[in-house]
């Protein structure tokens, strides 16, 4: 873990608690912090305004579906700090029976229409988010197809 | 000359060189096919091919068919070039209801004819379903070459269109 990942995590943990972090994985120097979904929006606002920090560029954010697992689906946001020219992933976990987490499109604009892709392809929910409408798929498509239990056909 | 050949005033000679019989159908059927508008229509990389088509070296005008019209309402074919998605399906009927008749439509490409690899939700399984397809132009993408000869084949079909098949369609009946 380099220098700048560390200080990120270690701040994270002091600002929110050590309860606010569930998971932190390390692979090939890329840092991976599974955080609590309540906590997404105040976290970001922290990791992006924090001026040692300033992971001020959402450079993705995606839906992920693990069939099987208690909480079943993941949305990932993988941040870099322009500044500092340091890379995070941040992760959060939401069960089946309502795939709901805050929007970050406060925090980077551009997360707007990101959400919004995951919502179509994922069903995932962005409370907060100004136009929570599908973004590839026909209005009327009425399903999710990356959903691992949508038909290839 | 012969005796019978001065005999002639310049209006008869002029009229023997110079007039040609024909039926109406081959006359319209003629300068319809040599000058096929075609509607600029591209979905995806065959769209590359079909403006390498219209381009020098292949040169499509040859045919009479390089004026690519922006507006629908200019055109009489529709080269499909490229995967029709099931979002662009609605939009695609709509310019194709707006080009007059008579309408051609070359389906150009593996996904306008079957879907292609896109065997999936979002793709149209074929653009037959949707509108009546003249010349299939199979390959992905087809060469300019390819597409030029299912322009000629077009061509072809023009030629043979029978004139009364204009009010055999139904709502162009012809009433007493």
């Amino acid at each position: 873990m380099g220098a700048m990942e560390k200080r990120a995590t270690d701040k994270l943990k002091e600002r929110f608690g050590d309860a606010a972090v569930l998971e932190l994985k390390e692979f090939r120097d890329e840092v991976t912090l599974v955080v609590r979904s309540e906590l997404i929006v105040e976290i970001s606002r922290f990791l992006r305004d924090d001026p040692e920090l300033q992971y001020n560029f959402l450079s993705d954010l995606c839906g992920v579906d693990w069939p099987g697992r208690p909480e079943r689906f993941e949305v990932v946001y993988n941040l870099y700090s322009l500044r500092h020219k340091s890379r995070l992933r941040l992760k959060v976990r939401l069960p089946e029976s309502d795939p709901t987490v805050a929007s970050v499109s406060e925090v980077w604009p551009t997360a707007n229409w990101h959400e919004r892709e995951a919502y179509d392809l994922y069903g995932i929910r962005f409370a907060g988010h100004p136009d929570l409408r599908r973004i590839l798929n026909p209005d009327d498509f009425g399903n999710f197809p990356y959903r691992k239990d949508f038909p290839i056909r | 000359m012969s005796e019978m050949e001065t005999l002639k005033s310049p209006m008869e000679r002029y009229l023997e060189q110079s007039i040609l019989f024909t039926t109406v159908e081959k006359m319209v059927n003629w300068s319809r096919r040599s000058s096929i508008w075609p509607v600029s229509f591209g979905l995806a990389c065959c769209a590359i091919e079909m403006m390498a088509s219209g381009a020098s070296r292949f040169d499509i005008a040859r045919f009479g068919s390089e004026l690519f019209r922006a507006s629908p309402r200019q055109a009489d074919l529709m080269i499909v070039a490229g995967t029709l998605t099931q979002k662009m399906a609605p939009v695609f009927k709509k310019i194709y209801d707006q080009m007059p008749e008579p309408k051609w439509v070359i389906a150009m490409g593996a996904c306008t004819i079957s879907g292609g690899i896109f065997n999936n939700y979002s793709v149209v399984q074929g653009v037959d379903r949707i509108v009546p397809v003249d010349v299939y132009v199979p390959g992905c993408p087809p060469t300019p070459e390819g597409l030029i000869y299912g322009l000629m084949k077009l061509q072809k079909k023009i030629e043979m269109e029978p004139l009364r098949k204009l009010w055999e369609k139904p709502g162009h009946e012809i009433r007493p």
